[in-house]
């Protein structure tokens, strides 16, 4: 018999078809005694900073499978405009899209204005496109750029909210970032102070979170020029090894062996026999 | 086209593992445990906010802006969630300023309110926001309006709202009096706000507008520590 397949007009958003059946499988697999496989986050330190000229963006470089490092050397940069760049911190896959996305929106209406784009656009096409998914796409991102109005800094949370500030940290290593924000930042700092202070903010969530580590990329955004950092710091370079197990060339190998008999009962014939194992 | 959020019924799956390596307080909701509250007198109403928006029990933002400007003379209190209060802000802003724009004269405040209830009665189970409207208008002169959790309207000449407000209901009780002048209403609203930082141990601003007929807005930041201890 012939199927049919009618055609339905697909629905935004994602599709929760299948959280009945996932809970209810969820419930009887608890019941045996065994745990269903969990979707895991990414830790991050991500973080930035308005200075006298523009905008500083700072990132570490770790992005772990559980408790692996996946990629000791991943961008958590991204490119949104010319003068607009996004840190992301959360599912990496969803910083990832999500920036790329909004990246393509963004040069189609810039293209139809006729003009550079600006920072609010941005966080207006991404904290509408977060709460439309509510908070399902777990994204928390840094954006951060220069337009005509000047530097801009948001932070924007993965269930839509946003905040406009001078400087902003995300992700699990964000509470040692701002902890050196809070005690350092001044406003209105020059360049290399302010590029300074984000790679210290970096390196307290690298040195004192687990989630994040390896090395510190940074992104000066200034009007009309872009610094792309990467890396800027190498902090946690891979060690030389100071000794070698190997012998060298030329070695004399012997071998010592010493066993005890009894000596009450074989004192006629002891034996001893000497060897000298080396055990490699 | 501001976008109001098809709203997806939620089935409360939690997608995150108890990872060691991301603490809790990452994957929260970030909500705004608030005190927000607005007096109205003859010619204005002057509200006012604390500035701490939290992750769990992480401060995400210690100088938050909880009095978003929904019109010139008309301003929004938001507590409860920082995404859905945000988010029905700027769909009421949208439409409040086409209605405007289609009248060509200044919006009422009650027009204001009941574009708030609307959404919030509507999307009444997907969302988690509690606001008072305050505003002037020619009509009726200062104005507040109420529109908590679940979407009632009602207008009231004194409101308090956001969870910190249960600490100073009876503050409010006893120290406000109908027909006020505007320099005790402000203090009213400075006292009031900094009485519910106290009891809820926040050492952070508040922050106090007053929209009065005709004048500039005014705006003023109160610092936890400028105001003696009572």
């Amino acid at each position: 018999m012939a199927t049919l397949t009618v055609n339905r007009a697909a629905l935004g958003g994602f599709s929760f078809e299948n959280c009945k059946r996932n809970a209810l499988l969820e419930g009887e697999a608890n019941k045996v005694g065994c745990s269903l496989p969990s979707a895991r986050k990414t830790g991050t330190t991500i973080c930035g900073v308005v200075f006298k000229d523009g905008v500083i963006l700072g990132a570490d470089t770790r992005a772990t499978e559980g408790m692996v490092v996946a990629d000791k050397n991943c961008s958590k940069i991204h490119y949104i405009s010319p003068n607009i760049y996004c840190c992301g911190a959360g599912t990496a896959a969803d910083t990832e899209m999500t920036t790329q996305i909004i990246s393509s929106n963004l040069e189609l209406h810039s293209l139809s204005t006729g003009r550079l784009p600006r920072v609010a656009t941005a966080n207006r096409m991404l904290k509408q496109m977060l709460f439309r998914y509510q908070g399902y796409i777990g994204a928390a991102l840094v954006l951060g750029g220069v337009d005509c109005n000047g530097p801009h800094l948001y932070s924007i949370y993965p269930h839509g909210s946003t905040d406009k500030l001078p400087y902003v940290t995300m992700g699990s290593g964000s509470l040692a970032a701002m902890a050196v924000f809070e005690d350092r930042y001044k406003p209105d700092m020059e360049e290399e102070a302010a590029k300074q202070l984000v790679r210290d903010a970096i390196a307290a969530g690298i040195f004192n979170d687990l989630g994040s580590g390896s090395n510190i990329d940074l992104c000066v955004i200034t009007k009309g020029k872009v610094d792309y950092l990467r890396p800027h710091d190498e902090a946690n370079k891979k060690g030389v090894r100071t000794g070698d197990y190997k012998y060298k060339r030329g070695t004399t190998g012997y071998s010592l062996l010493i066993t005890h008999r009894r000596h009450d009962v074989f004192i006629s014939s002891m034996e001893m026999m000497s060897e000298v194992t080396c055990v490699l | 086209m501001a976008a109001l959020a098809t709203m997806m019924p939620n089935f409360g799956q939690k997608v995150s593992a108890k990872s060691d390596l991301v603490p809790e307080w990452t994957s929260q909701e970030v909500s705004t445990g608030t005190t927000i509250m607005a007096v109205e007198y003859d010619g204005g109403v002057v509200i006012g906010a604390d500035s701490r928006t939290t992750t769990g029990a992480y401060i995400a933002n210690r100088v938050t802006d909880k009095l978003t400007p929904i019109h010139d003379r008309i301003f929004c209190c938001r507590s409860g969630s920082a995404a859905d209060t945000q988010a029905i802000a700027d769909v009421v802003t949208y439409q409040l300023g086409f209605h405007s724009i289609e009248l060509d004269e200044p919006p009422l405040v009650e027009t204001a309110a009941n574009l708030f209830k609307a959404s919030c009665y509507r999307y009444r189970e997907e969302l988690s926001a509690g606001i008072l409207v305050a505003g002037w208008d020619r009509r009726k002169g200062g104005q507040v309006y109420c529109v908590p959790i679940g979407g009632m309207l009602v207008r009231q000449p004194v409101s308090v709202g956001g969870s910190g407000s249960t600490y100073i209901y009876g503050f409010m009780d006893s120290n406000y009096k109908p027909g006020m002048g505007k320099e005790q209403c402000l203090e009213l609203a400075a006292a009031g706000t900094h009485c519910c930082c106290k009891a809820c141990w926040e050492l952070c601003s508040q922050h106090c507008r007053h929209i009065h007929t005709g004048a500039a807005l005014s705006h003023s930041w109160l610092r936890g520590s400028d105001r003696p201890m009572r």
